[in-house]
Formats: structure tokens, sequence, C-alpha cells
């Protein structure tokens, strides 16, 4: 009973930090049809901002939390401004390399001017400690996940419904031509969405941060192509589907762990694409996907 | 109020608008009209920004060609596109709220919204309704209504009737014929030209992206209009 409610968090947790980074992936993707695969090093440029923080001396954690979503926050409207902005009218494969382009430019900044090798930085790890919940032994990071996650999808969806800015957001998921001639100006719905994305990804840094103890260039990288593989699963511009597929992704991860035994965990991820695989020959446009019409898009 | 000066649009090497010169005075209804593929609705999309256009579009002597779209609502013109384009996703009110987003006067608001609503009575029991399930004429409403929202000078419609069912094109008419009796300013842009020309004080046709005739409306008698629209 312990070991399954153990498990039943722990799929939770994964699951919801899944979530979180396929939200910061949708948001962008539902308004502007852009994959940011440079949103990892987003990720990464928090962490780094905590490490240069302590480096001068400041050893906070409650200010190194406020220092990374900051920090998300300004790279990803910053990156919005000098790398996406000017292809925004291009086709969508330019935006796509665009993305990659800069995940590659920023890595080789960490490693260059930083180190290639990761640095220690336990100044989170505080946030990570077994708390005795009656006879269940919990990890405090993973109730922080769970709940992290489920704020900010209920602060999202207030955002999205109760807004104006979230409402122009909404509706330029579907007609970005239709949301200017309402004098609402694009670049500002667009540097929201950024900027969202970018909040979600310094919550997110500062969870891999308490959990791994260290910053490293691709620190992101594989989190944002789960990320991106939730999104797939929950139906590409779907943020409902973006929160659910994080979800299932993590309780497939988990569940897996489970019932795998021990000398077959090395074909854990294996099995968790072949899963993801059957998911979508039975729903090709993914969980909560709608099918699109792309016969009269608008280019 | 509005003068548009050698407009020119091109998609690639088809120039869909040619050398078109066409001007709107306050208060006037202007009809757009002409034949499919005529141009009509590249000149719409011209004059509000959303296809990029040669020559120039002036908004009360102000050149306003190089401005995107939502600076040009900002002067004072709205459109109510061709096929409505509402957000199926948001609400009516939602619709409405987005429309009304640059505006501060909040009981302005209130009251335009309240004055849309007796306008088009249908919207009111849909208010918070998607306006994806709405039908084709309420849908068609709403746009109008939207575009009413932003408190334009100077009003664009682009098809307003078409695929609706006769009766709803009627009432499209009679509210057409209340914001012109109300002083509103009005482009239309209309295949069904036998209606547009009873409301409208001046008309331009257009055939092959040129201009074929330009008047007042009563003096383009319905044989005149048929060869202008068959090329003769």
């Amino acid at each position: 009973m312990e070991y399954a409610l153990q498990q039943l968090l722990n799929a939770l947790a994964f699951g919801a930090e899944y979530a979180l980074v396929a939200l910061g992936l949708a948001v962008v993707f539902s308004i502007m049809g852009l994959v940011n695969f440079a949103y990892g090093e987003i990720i990464a440029a928090s962490a780094y901002a905590v490490l240069l923080a302590v480096a001068v001396g400041l050893a906070a954690p409650l200010a190194a939390v406020g220092l990374a979503i900051a920090m998300g926050i300004l790279a990803s409207v910053l990156l919005e401004r000098v790398a996406f902005r000017p292809v925004r009218r291009a086709p969508l494969t330019t935006g796509l390399l665009t993305a990659f382009g800069v995940s590659i430019v920023l890595q080789n900044l960490f490693q260059l001017f930083i180190s290639p090798r990761p640095q220690a930085l336990p100044l989170l790890n505080g946030l990570n400690q077994t708390l005795m919940v009656g006879p269940y032994a919990v990890s405090s990071l993973q109730l922080m996940q769970l709940a992290t996650a489920i704020v900010a999808g209920g602060a999202l969806v207030w955002f999205l419904n109760r807004t104006t800015l979230g409402i122009a957001m909404r509706a330029a998921a579907g007609d970005f031509a239709t949301v200017r001639l309402q004098g609402i100006r694009a670049d500002r719905v667009v540097a929201a969405a950024f900027a969202l994305s970018g909040l979600l990804a310094g919550i997110a840094a500062v969870f891999v941060l308490a959990r791994r103890g260290s910053v490293a260039p691709d620190m992101g990288f594989m989190l944002v192509l789960k990320a991106f593989v939730a999104c797939v699963i929950g139906g590409f511009g779907s943020l409902a589907g973006a929160a659910l597929g994080g979800m299932v992704l993590g309780f497939i991860e988990v569940g897996l762990l489970v019932l795998l035994p021990a000398e077959y965990g090395g074909i854990k991820e294996t099995l968790t694409y072949c899963i993801v695989i059957a998911l979508l020959l039975l729903r090709p446009e993914g969980l909560m996907g709608t099918r699109r019409e792309l016969g009269d898009k608008e280019a | 109020m509005l003068k548009i000066e050698k407009l020119s649009v091109r998609y690639g090497t088809v120039h869909a608008v040619q050398d078109l010169d066409l001007a709107v005075a306050e208060g006037e209804l202007v009809a757009l009209l002409g034949p499919n593929g005529a141009g009509k609705s590249s000149t719409i999309e011209a004059i509000i920004g959303l296809v990029a256009a040669g020559g120039r579009v002036e908004m009360d002597g102000q050149d306003i060609s190089r401005l995107p779209p939502e600076l040009r609502i900002r002067r004072g013109l709205a459109l109510s596109p061709e096929g409505r384009r509402v957000f199926a996703g948001l609400t009516v009110a939602e619709n409405l709220r987005l429309a009304a987003a640059t505006r501060r006067d909040r009981a302005g608001v209130r009251a335009d919204t309240d004055r849309f609503m007796e306008l088009f009575p249908v919207l009111r029991a849909r208010m918070h309704q998607p306006a994806g399930t709405l039908s084709g004429g309420e849908q068609q409403m709403l746009a109008i209504a939207r575009a009413l929202m932003t408190r334009p000078r100077l009003l664009l419609l682009d098809e307003p009737s078409l695929g609706l069912a006769p009766r709803i094109v009627q009432r499209i008419f009679e509210v057409i014929a209340e914001l012109k009796a109300g002083g509103m300013t009005i482009l239309l842009v209309e295949q069904n030209a036998a209606h547009a020309l009873r409301l409208a004080d001046r008309a331009y046709v257009l055939g092959a992206g040129r201009l074929q005739y330009q008047g007042p409306a009563r003096d383009l008698a319905s044989d005149r209009l048929m060869s202008l629209y068959i090329g003769g």
C-alpha cells in the first residue's frame, strides 16, 4: 500500500513537471504555431542566473526562486524580440529552425562563458526533503511540484478566461489577423505568450535545480523533449491537452518503472514511446486535439 | 474622410487591384460592387492593412498606408470581414469584450453592448454561448456588432449578406440602413448589387481589378450594371 501510494505520488510529480513545461510550449505554439525548441535553454538560463547570483554572494533560496522566474520571463521575451519576431511571417519551418539555432547558440554560450561541465548548485536542495505524513515518507519537492502545477494551471485558466489579454490570446490561437482588427497590438499578445511561457520555464528551473543540485548547458533538453511528447499526446495547441499529456507521460513512465522487473529497466524508454505511438495511432490528433482543416488556413 | 489613390494589390504576378482611386465622404454610404474576383475584398483588406498594397490610403488627410491594421483601427476604421470570422471558441460576450479592448470608457462600452443587443436581439440570449455555435446570420450580426464596438467613424462591411437566408439578408440590410440613418459612414462590399444600390449614395464598380464605373448609385441602372458585370 505504502509502495503504491509512493509510486502514485511519483507519477503525479513527474506528470506535474512535464505538464508545466508542456504548457509553456503549448502557450506559444497555440498562438504562433512555433515549437520553441530553445525552451530548454530558457530553463537553463534561469538556473544559470541563480548560479551567478550565488557566485556574487546572493544565496537566499527564496530570492533564488524569484530570480529564476524573473530570468525565465526575461529570457523568453528577449528571444521573442531578437530571434522569433523577425521570422514571424516566414513559413513555420523557418521558425522551427530558428528555435534550433537559438538553442545551439545558447548552449554554446553557457559552455563558453561558464563551463561545459555541470556546476554544483546545492542552494535549492533544501526544497527536497523527506517528510513523514503519518506512516508515509514523501518528498516535499514532489508535493510542491504537484501543488505548483495545480496552482499554475488554475491561474492560467483564470488568466485566459477572465482577462482581456488572456481572451485575446485565445482568440489569436484561432485567428491572429482578426485579433488585430479589434485594434489589439499583435506584438503585445505574442510578447505576453512568451512571458507566460518564460514564467513556467522559471518555475520548472527551480524544480530541476532542487532535484539535481547542479546546472549544465543541456539541463533542459531532455525535459523539453518529454514536454514536446506530452504536447503531442495531448494534442498540439491545446493547453488542456498539454497538461493532460504531461500527466499521462508521467504515469506511463512511473508505471513502467514499477511493472518492469529491474533487469529490464533499460527498455523503459522504448516501451514508453511504443505506448505513445499506440496512443497516436488510436488518436492521431492527440487526446484533446481537434482535427484541423488546413486547406483554408490563413498564411 | 477616406481617400485612396492609385491603390494596387498584387499576389505574385497577379494584379488583384490596379491603380484604384476611391473616396468616401463623411456620412456617405458607398457601395463597392463587382463580380467575383474583381478585387473588392483585396481593396478592403488593403484599406484595413491586412494585405500589402501599393499606392496611398488616407484617413482624414493623413497617410495610413504604412500603419499595421491595429493602428488603422485606432484611427477610426473597422471591418466586418468576409466570412464573418467571429472567434468561434469565444463566447459572444468575449467577442464583444475583445473589440472593446482599446476603449477606456467602461460606461460607454456597457451602453454600446446594450445598444447592440437592441439592434440584434438574437444575440442577447446567446451572450454566454461560444460564437462558433451561432447560425450564419447570428454570426454576421455579431461580426457587425464587434466592428461597431471599436467605435469606428468609417465602417467597412465585406459581403455581409453572403450565404444567408433571404429573411436574414433583409434584416442585415435594415440594420445597415439604421446605421446610415444614425450618421455612420459606410463602405459596403456586396455581391447583392440591387440591395446595395438601394441603400448607397454612390457606387464604384470593379472589374478585373480596375475601376469600371463610379457615380451616384441611382444612376447605375440595372442594364448598365449588368453589362459591367459581364464585361460588355
